[in-house]
């Protein structure tokens, strides 16, 4: 599904990756771990194409097409979600509105038919409850003095009803309890299919607790230093990062 | 950077939609003012002797006052000489049904997405329809008649009840207030004129669309409306205007009267045309607009202007009775060379009056967006409150938007608040669009339309639909 091949890029002249290599295939979780600053961000904004970064060398395929040729809306059209590390704020449009915006934007690239409000409406219903997310949230502002464990919710209710195809959690574990950290697991685990992968980025383990990975990957300045299995995530959990400089 | 930075002033970069010019022979006097002009066009409107007297008295003040230059505006020097100063279309009959009214007109309408027939048909909107200076067709006219309404042009309602008129006519905004309602004053072809009687709820939303047309044609509107005690009126204003080569100057004069406990709610979704790229050939907008509150009343200002090339308005109330109520909701869109500065006054008079007012600018291109706003607290008002929000949003980093608050407190009782921030449209908020799949033109235009919101939410419904389309249009453009 996706072939990251010696991607180098860099922000404002400085180079931040390095030559990543990673390749996920449909049905996969993958996790990529690391310390602050490490560049984790960095490749879930490129893979959704903010244009601040420069990729300098290296490719990125997603199901066959050259990715780094779409823009983002294309990219979002063809099925990549990013749940933002800092979820944005957008005053005066509701939730809702937003979340149909976006999903006819989806369904219109596809030749698919626009759902009107009733149709949506029922939707929303049924993927609500899978993120437990308050009812009220639906007619507020876009994230607009939401809690930050609500934004993260909001984020994960978003892709239950966008349904991408690869989504990528940006430290979407980061500022949540244990119960939320629960259910925005069971949200992302209901969502899994064998046709879909997930790329979960995180520097805790703990999320790894409720969403077994496929592939742990440790990304340390820059590249990607380790790949392996669940059990490596303990391992950095015990160890820590020094061990793999 | 640089590319989003490019992208957004493309985005800003739109083409009038509404640039055609309708052909009806247009029977007009040459251009040119003196007090003859104004003789010719008192004469033509048949108007009553008095009036006569009051647009020369007018004249004559305006031939010794000077045209404002306070206001942060740059144009080529008027010539009022140059200026057409009546022009109507050629039959002017009152039509009993649409299919007597000229077909080009109704093309036009068409055109504008407003046809006279849809209006008819939805529910509650009367149409008194204003074609370059002269009303041709009024709808609904009988059953606001039966409530006792009047809603005409004001040329009619000078011949049919000029009394009323008298009496109220320049009563908020003197015939000699400001140069550009001095003028208006001597030379205002036509307008509506509106009296709700005593208690009565007017059944449906009064609205009037002007275009302007004829070639080099002055507009000068006249708007008076009056409502009684305890009456409660929503009056909506909407224009468009082909594109065209020569400034055209418009200079309006609105007076709104709210009597003891009525409200009056006045909604203005303006779209002139801007001028081209370079900033040429739009509209000068200089508007006065006023209204008086007596005891226990209420008037609300909501306006959403998109176009123009010159906007200089600033929609005023005179809290004149105890606990009258003061509102202004502004939307101001400037794009390309576009230039407004716009706002609004309130004058506290009264006791425990009020005032509210919220201010959404948004600049574009190399546009000038100005906020000017007085609020003046009289030593008589005891217990005046006022709370002001100014907010400016830019697009791009080649326009400018200015916030000038003026406050006078001269009663200690009194409680004034403004805030006023400025943003930029981030390309945070744009990018999280673009990753749900919203193009950066959708994202631009829903961003900004959530700016707008509290000001939109003011609006009747199909208004606020209306004004939505036209803010997205100013924003839309091709992206790069
Ligand atoms: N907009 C930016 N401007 C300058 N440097 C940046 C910017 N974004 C990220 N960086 C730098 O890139 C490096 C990687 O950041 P990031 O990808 O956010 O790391 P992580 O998500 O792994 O914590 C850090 O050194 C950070 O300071
Ligand atoms: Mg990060």
């Amino acid at each position: 599904m996706l072939q990251i091949k010696d991607l180098h890029a860099s922000i404002e002249g400085k180079e931040i990756l390095k030559g990543i290599d990673l390749e996920v295939k449909k049905g996969e979780v993958h996790a990529i771990m690391g310390p602050n600053g490490s560049g984790k961000s960095t490749l879930a904004n490129i893979l959704a194409g903010r244009e601040e970064y420069e990729v300098t060398s290296g490719s990125i395929n997603y199901l066959g097409e050259d990715l780094l040729e779409l823009d983002p809306e294309e990219r979002a059209h063809k099925g990549i979600f990013l749940a933002f590390q800092y979820p944005v704020e957008i005053p005066g449009v509701s939730n809702v509105y937003f979340l149909r915006t976006a999903l006819n934007e989806v369904r219109k690239s596809q030749g698919l038919e626009e759902l009107d409000a009733a149709q949506f409406l029922k939707l929303v219903r049924r993927k609500i409850d899978l993120v437990e997310l308050d009812k009220s949230l639906l007619n507020r502002a876009v994230n607009e003095g939401f809690s930050g464990g609500e934004k993260k919710r909001n984020e994960i209710f978003q892709m239950a009803v966008l349904e991408p195809k690869l989504a990528i959690l940006d430290e979407t574990d980061s500022g949540l309890d244990i119960d939320a950290l629960r259910i925005v697991a069971n949200g992302v685990n209901s969502l899994k299919s064998k046709d879909n992968a997930t790329i979960v980025v995180t520097h805790y383990q703990r999320l790894l607790d409720y969403i077994v990975p496929d592939v742990v990957h440790v990304l340390f300045k820059g590249k990607i230093v380790k790949s392996g299995g669940k059990e490596l995530a303990l391992e950095l959990e015990s160890k820590g990062y020094d061990w793999l400089k | 950077m640089s590319t989003e930075a490019e992208q957004l002033e493309s985005l800003a970069q739109q083409e009038y939609k509404y640039g055609f010019v309708t052909d009806i022979e247009a029977d007009a006097l040459p251009p040119g003012l003196n007090e003859d002009v104004i003789r010719i066009i008192s004469q033509k409107k048949k108007e009553p002797a008095f009036m006569l007297e009051w647009r020369l008295k007018a004249y004559r003040r305006w031939l010794k006052m000077e045209e404002p230059k306070w206001p942060k505006v740059e144009y080529p020097e008027i010539n009022f000489q140059d200026i057409i100063y009546y022009s109507a279309p050629k039959n002017t009959p009152k039509y009993n049904s649409l299919d007597e009214v000229d077909p080009q007109l109704l093309e036009t309408y068409n055109k504008l997405g407003i046809p006279l027939e849809e209006q008819k048909m939805l529910a509650g909107v009367a149409v008194d329809a204003v074609f370059d200076s002269v009303s041709v067709a009024t709808t609904f006219k009988e059953k606001l008649s039966e409530m006792g309404v009047i809603f005409c042009p004001i040329s009619e309602a000078l011949q049919e009840y000029p009394d009323l008129v008298k009496k109220y006519l320049g009563s908020v905004v003197p015939a000699t207030d400001n140069f550009y309602a001095a003028l208006n004053s001597a030379v205002f072809s036509d307008g509506s004129f509106v009296y709700v009687p005593k208690g009565v709820r007017c059944p449906m939303e009064l609205s009037t669309y002007f275009r302007i047309n004829a070639q080099n044609t002055g507009q000068f509107e006249r708007t008076l409306i009056v409502a009684d005690e305890g009456s409660y009126v929503s009056y909506l204003e909407g224009c468009t205007a082909p594109q065209r080569d020569e400034n055209q100057l418009h200079a309006a004069v609105v007076e709104l009267v709210a009597l003891k406990g009525a409200e009056i709610k006045y909604s203005t979704v303006q779209n002139w045309y801007p001028g081209d790229d370079e900033g040429k050939g739009g509209i000068y907008n200089f508007v006065t607009k006023r209204g008086i509150a007596h005891e226990n009343a209420k008037i609300s200002w909501t306006q959403v202007e998109t176009g123009s090339a010159i906007t200089w308005k600033y929609p005023s109330v005179i809290l004149k009775g105890d606990n009258s109520i003061g509102e202004f909701y502004s939307v101001a869109m400037t794009n390309k060379f576009q230039q407004a500065d716009t706002g609004t006054k309130m004058i506290h008079i009264g006791k425990n009056t009020r005032s509210n007012i919220v201010s959404k600018g948004i600049s574009a291109g190399r546009s000038n967006n100005s906020y000017r706003g007085l609020v003046k607290v009289m030593k008589s008002a005891e217990n005046a409150r006022n709370f002001s929000q100014c907010d400016s949003l830019l697009i791009g980093d080649k326009c400018g938007a200015h916030t000038f608050p003026y406050i006078e407190v001269n009663n200690t009782t009194g409680r004034v608040e403004h805030e006023a921030t400025t943003s930029k449209i981030g390309e945070d908020q744009i990018f999280y669009c673009n990753q749900r799949g919203l193009d950066t033109e959708q994202a631009v235009s829903l961003i900004v339309n959530g700016y707008c919101k509290e000001v939109f939410r003011e609006l009747p419904m199909e208004f606020a639909v209306e004004a939505q389309k036209l803010l997205s249009i100013s924003l839309e453009g091709s992206v790069g």
